[in-house]
């Protein structure tokens, strides 16, 4: 007579497989919840700082990348150097450069709200001038008011940066709201939004050349100057600038472009993530430990139901399938359950920034596959350990 | 309706003219030199109710491994079915177990978690039977030892003599050539173990061979045939008398 191969239906490994989930849940919650924290922790590093990095990427594309700054360097005799008068008129003869701004921080001017508080209490403000168009080369907006206009730059009237105004408490340009800086009252005509290009002026309150050098005796050379360039021609620019500005010296002044410190902050993010990357893969690690000890134990607890699966026809390959696929299955639970908390995590931290949320796909799929391979190597060991136990000697353990 | 249902189609074999099982100077000594079988011829034909009975050490529980499969003989054949198990690898002797053996212990061996249903169609789960096919069969086969109104109970719900009906019906789901039972009264209380044995022998007039390993006399007396153990061998087989 024939002997029918004996064989397990894939549903039924399934079935077979999920039996010692389904009666004993709490230890199968308990050891799942492992790989779902290093999942979570895994996506949830990921997608952090990849919504964080596209977020500073999408600010550098409303800023542009297009934006260069003159600063004055040092002489060859170690002394800080100056930038002549002329230097921005000359960059703005540059057929490429599109706006040229300049900015001069005024030496031991003081902003209060009263000539009552000390002058000490500057609260890290500081005065400049500065030219009408600075707002449109640094791409800035008003929060309220105007800005300085060919008029307002010979009367007395300032211009706040989002984080002088912040320190001053100025919570609204009212009329006749005014600040007392260095012996003067200035009335204050507007307060600008964070300019993440030169942060130096969100600690300053702006006032226009003319005023500064009749009120308060400033010299009309720049300390900063700002050019916005064709994009395409940004090299150009940023190689002749240097002589344009300063013909006599041009190794006395220094061209930087602001942008490059948002993408290096931006690539600062990776350096932190492969260090969070790394946390989570040790509980990754951890949580596949837990779940090899949990088979470990399940086989032991098992031995009965091992031998009576063999005394049934189970060959040993069905007895080691059941065991992996229960590894598989925790894992797979857990995998799961760890990606959700982990976008989750990820979209509740960026609605908190204000970000746009960015989970790269790969991150719940590759912490899927790994919590799969995890589960597959943390299942092996105990899986052929179930399925080697003689028929004999499991039925007897009881 | 017959006990086992309509027989399959693909089974034309008449096992009330053969012997389902057939051990031929079996022995089995373990490692550091036991003897726990020392030469056993035994022949059962279909149809059967046979006791082994013996006191304990005496060697009938390597006997029954041996007869079940679960064990190889140190020397010897073992015929079962019409298929020699020396020639048989650890797979297709797991193949052989699925069809042709049912197995009854003394602790049940149900499984946890599973209903009294799920555990009698667990006997098929190694037969590539579909699941709906199993508890059709499995539903019939409880019904049959009064257990149709325990279908879906689990098996702490249930009492030791309703346990053991539970693995007694799995034993037969697949139609086997022969039902080992071993203490199958071991467990149970005086009464709950005369309904037990009522059982089988009314399962054995319906047509199921069945061996029952046990140390207990009166267990023995209600089989039709008795064969005695002892230190290894068959000190004595009623067979013959008849």
């Amino acid at each position: 007579m024939e002997l029918a191969p004996n064989r397990l239906l894939p549903g039924d490994v399934l079935r077979a497989g999920s039996i010692g989930l389904r009666t004993r849940r709490l230890r199968a919650v308990l050891s799942a919840l492992g790989i779902a924290i290093g999942i979570a922790s895994m996506v949830g590093v990921l997608g952090i700082s990849e919504s964080s990095k596209a977020d500073l990427l999408a600010q550098l594309d409303r800023l542009g990348t297009n934006l260069l700054t003159v600063t004055p360097g040092q002489s060859v005799f170690g002394e800080p150097a100056t930038l002549p008068e002329v230097a921005p008129r000359m960059i703005g003869r540059i057929a490429a450069v599109e706006e040229v701004a300049s900015v001069r921080t005024i030496a031991g001017a003081s902003v209060r709200r009263t000539p009552y508080i000390p002058i000490e209490e500057t609260n890290g403000i500081g005065v400049s001038a500065t030219d009408t168009n600075l707002l449109a080369t640094l791409n800035g907006t008003l929060e309220e008011g105007v800005f300085l206009n060919a008029a307002t730059v010979r009367n007395p009237v300032v211009v706040l940066g989002s984080v002088a105004a912040e320190r001053l408490g100025i919570a609204g340009v009212g009329a006749g709201l005014r600040l007392y800086i260095s012996g003067r009252w200035f009335t204050v005509a507007g307060v600008l939004e964070e300019l993440p290009l030169a942060p130096t002026i969100d600690r300053s309150a702006l006032i226009g050349y003319p005023i500064a050098g009749e009120l308060l005796g400033a010299g009309q050379d720049a300390t900063s100057i700002h050019v916005r360039t064709d994009p395409g021609t940004l090299a150009d620019v940023r190689g002749v600038l240097p002589r344009t500005s300063n013909p006599e010296n041009p190794d006395e002044l220094s061209v930087s472009r602001p942008s490059d410190v948002i993408e290096a902050r931006a690539a600062a993010k990776s350096a932190y993530t492969s260090l969070f990357l790394g946390l989570g893969a040790i509980a990754l690690l951890v949580g596949g430990v837990g779940i090899a000890n949990v088979m470990v134990i399940s086989v032991l607890e098992r031995r009965s139901e091992i031998g009576l699966r063999r005394a049934l026809g189970a060959g040993k390959r069905h007895i080691s399938l059941q065991f992996l696929t229960e590894s598989l299955l925790l894992a797979t639970i857990g995998g799961v359950a760890g990606a959700l908390i982990g976008t989750l995590i990820t979209v509740g931290y960026a609605w908190s920034r204000g970000w746009s949320v960015a989970v790269p796909a790969y991150a719940p799929a590759g912490g899927l596959i790994a919590a799969l391979l995890i589960g597959a190597v943390a299942g092996l060991y105990p899986a052929v350990r179930a399925a080697r136990l003689s028929p004999t000697d499991a039925l007897r353990s009881v | 309706m017959s006990l086992l249902g309509s027989p399959a189609p693909a089974d034309t074999t008449d096992r009330r003219n053969a012997y389902v099982l057939e051990l031929r100077g079996v022995t089995k000594v373990y490692a550091g030199g036991v003897t726990a079988l020392a030469g056993v011829d035994l022949a059962i034909a279909a149809g059967e109710l046979v006791a082994i009975v013996g006191p304990s050490g005496s060697g009938k529980s390597t006997l029954l491994h041996v007869i079940g499969t679960l064990d190889r003989p140190t020397s010897g054949e073992v015929w079962i079915d019409g298929h020699s198990t020396a020639a048989l690898d650890d797979q297709q002797l797991a193949s052989l177990r699925a069809q042709a053996i049912g197995f009854v212990f003394q602790q049940f061996f149900l499984l946890d978690g599973m209903s009294a249903l799920e555990n009698v169609a667990t006997a098929l789960l190694y037969t590539g039977t579909r699941a709906g096919e199993r508890r059709r069969l499995a539903r019939e086969l409880l019904e049959r030892v009064g257990l149709g109104h325990r279908l879906h109970q689990l098996p702490h719900k249930l009492s030791g003599g309703e346990r053991q009906r539970v693995a007694i019906a799995r034993a037969l789901l697949g139609r086997p050539a022969i039902v080992l039972a071993d203490e199958p009264t071991g467990n149970l209380d005086t009464r709950t173990g005369a309904e037990i044995l009522a059982l089988l022998e009314e399962l054995n007039r319906d047509g199921a061979t069945i061996l029952v390993i046990t140390h207990e006399r009166e267990v023995a007396d209600a089989c039709r045939r008795q064969v005695a153990v002892r230190d290894g061998r068959i000190e004595h087989d009623s067979a013959g008398e008849a």
